[in-house]
């Protein structure tokens, strides 16, 4: 995992997206992630719009629009749920902003950050979601560690591959 | 402030929709609908925004998977048609046997249960409906049907498989509804284990396996049994299947309460059609009705294919060769006269002398009883017909009976002294004249 100092912090790369695909890619991935599980039960061990999120926050490196980004994915994702509006939002919109703000000291371009990263943020996933459910709204989940640990396995493996086709679509500045 | 702004804009601005997000949660929370699952306008709104974005496509998916599916399925792979067909028909035969024979049974059973005043729920009416997507995460097992609110679906309704029960109807939008599953963490279902007779409530874990909570331990719990639904919540009829007990286990969180893990009878994990209880009523619905009716006389034709002694009443002809007319069905009918025996003994009616013709120390005729010495096998004679008034579903009843026979005393007509003495079941009919008479 490569630090980068202040000088070449601002030689970055800003990744920019057409607004098509801006708009696309995550309504794709929040439909996957609804329809596929039909198809492929275990499919819903994946969290293809968390991906979408970390990814976008990193590559455009601007808080903001992460939190923003992030936001709306959660609140989007949650509308399909039965569970109240607000806690995928919390939680991506925290996981934009963090991937972000990462994206600006660390070289996330390299496989390995990448794997942690993913790693890493899925299990913030998850204990923010136990967290959110559990002490914000006062009901009952239980919780795996096993489970969590796979989940975030899964979609560090999953995100890599998903992050190199997601490539292809960026614009340089 | 200007410069705590520019750089504190970042946190600023995320720690702005966090709290926004949170008194939205809590405003969510807070309404007395959350309690009941319901959601407030504005956030239905949302809802049904982002259903209406997503279930067209997922309905353009599935209308393309089905109809790849369904011209491989109904054109392509056509092996083994024939042979399942005939296998299904074999089944069909042996259910509706079984169904006649149960028939009188629950009539009996919702008789007595009228007599108690108990109101059983039948399922009247049901909708079919594709399931066209998910929730898309471990924490929030719902689907989502291709079946909303213009299809008669409203809130609460229970779903179903043939195989067993799937959840219950929440949010309902126009052409699309929202199904919360029964391994689902909030759902609630009451339900009762089919032997012991325990009482219980129904939830998903978080791994999604449905589990019986806060029951305490009891010896008599044994995996594989039953699990149906014990009506008590309102919401699914009684009697359902849930699925069967996989195993039991002490719940960590509530002590010394067990948790019983149960695997789900509905394939939650593959469901492709369900069926939604759109209307239940408290009396048996009349179509339920005709398919007894239905199964009782097609039980009747069956038996009579299958038992070899069977075989249909020529008419009586008169003497000059027509058919005798049918007796009057005011008449009483005649009285029934047993047939002549193949083989008559002593206790043959009619081969005893009367008792003034007897001389006290004399014997009897040798011709008429040979087999005085060595005991022969006592011959039942044929049932008298039954009448013409029996219940259909009388035919059933004796389907043990003819079972129970060997194949070659059912066809001969004689019966082993051992296994069936007249003297047991003197009065006793056999099913073989029932089939004969004509059916009201």
């Amino acid at each position: 995992m490569a630090l980068l100092s202040n000088n070449s912090r601002e030689e970055l790369d800003k990744h920019r997206f057409p607004l098509l695909v801006m708009f696309l890619v995550p309504l794709l991935a929040i439909f996957a992630q609804a329809y596929l599980p039909l198809r492929f039960p275990r499919f819903a061990v994946l969290d293809l719009p968390l991906i979408v999120t970390v990814y976008f926050a990193v590559a455009r490196r601007n808080p903001i629009s992460g939190t923003l980004l992030g936001t709306a994915i959660g609140l989007t994702q949650d509308a399909l749920t039965h569970l109240p509006l607000g806690i995928n939002g919390i939680i991506k919109a925290v996981v934009g902003y963090l991937s972000a703000s990462i994206g600006m000291r660390i070289d996330v371009d390299n496989p390995g950050t990448r794997l942690i990263m993913l790693f890493v943020f899925t299990l913030l996933d998850s204990i923010l979601h136990l967290f959110i459910v559990r002490r914000l709204l006062g009901l009952q989940q239980d919780w795996y560690w096993l489970h969590e640990l796979i989940r975030a396995v899964v979609n560090a493996l999953v995100g890599i591959i998903l992050f190199t086709l997601l490539d292809r679509l960026r614009q340089r500045e | 402030m200007e410069s705590f702004y520019s750089r504190y804009r970042n946190v600023l601005i995320l720690v702005v929709i966090l709290l926004a997000q949170v008194i939205g949660l809590a405003v969510q929370v807070r309404r007395p609908a959350a309690i009941t699952g319901s959601d407030g306008r504005q956030v239905r709104l949302i809802r049904y925004w982002v259903v209406s974005l997503i279930s067209p496509f997922e309905r353009a998916f599935l209308f393309t998977g089905h109809g790849i599916r369904g011209a491989w399925n109904g054109y392509i792979d056509l092996r083994h048609v024939r042979q399942n067909n005939k296998d299904l028909q074999a089944e069909v035969d042996r259910l509706r046997l079984e169904q006649s024979s149960l028939a009188e049974d629950a009539l009996q059973g919702q008789r007595l249960q009228k007599l108690l005043g108990f109101k059983q729920q039948y399922i009247y009416q049901t909708v079919a409906a594709q399931v066209i997507g998910t929730g898309g995460t471990d924490q929030s097992r719902v689907l989502y049907i291709d079946k909303g609110s213009s299809d008669g679906i409203h809130a609460d309704m229970p779903v179903v498989t043939p195989d067993g029960v799937v959840g219950k109807i929440r949010d309902v939008f126009p052409h699309t509804a929202q199904i919360v599953e029964i391994n689902d963490q909030t759902s609630g279902l009451g339900v009762i284990l089919q032997k012991t007779r325990l009482r219980g409530i129904l939830r998903g874990n978080a791994t999604g396996q449905p589990e019986i909570v806060n029951i305490l331990p009891d010896e008599r719990i044994q995996p594989g049994e039953p699990v149906i639904t014990s009506g008590g919540d309102q919401v699914y009829p009684r009697g359902l299947p849930v699925g069967i007990v996989e195993r039991v286990i002490s719940d960590p969180d509530r002590p010394p309460y067990m948790a019983i893990l149960v695997h789900p009878a509905a394939r939650l994990a593959r469901l492709e059609e369900v069926l939604v209880i759109t209307r239940i009523g408290s009396t048996l619905p009349s179509s339920e009705e005709t398919d007894i009716i239905t199964s009782e006389q097609k039980a009747a034709d069956i038996l009579a294919e299958r038992l070899p002694g069977v075989a249909p009443t020529e008419p009586k002809l008169g003497p000059d060769g027509k058919p005798l007319p049918a007796a009057n069905p005011n008449l009483p009918p005649p009285p029934v006269q047993p047939p002549l025996p193949l083989h008559p003994d002593r206790f043959t009616p009619g081969a005893t002398p009367p008792a003034t013709d007897l001389t006290p120390g004399a014997s009897y005729p040798t011709q008429i009883f040979p087999a005085q010495t060595a005991p022969q096998p006592t011959t039942k004679p044929i049932a008298p017909a039954a009448t013409a008034g029996q219940d259909a579903s009388h035919v059933a009843a004796p389907v043990h009976h003819a079972k129970t026979l060997s194949p070659a005393a059912s066809s001969a007509g004689t019966i082993p002294p051992a296994t069936k003495s007249p003297a047991k079941q003197p009065a006793k009919p056999t099913a073989q004249p029932t089939t004969q008479e004509p059916q009201p």
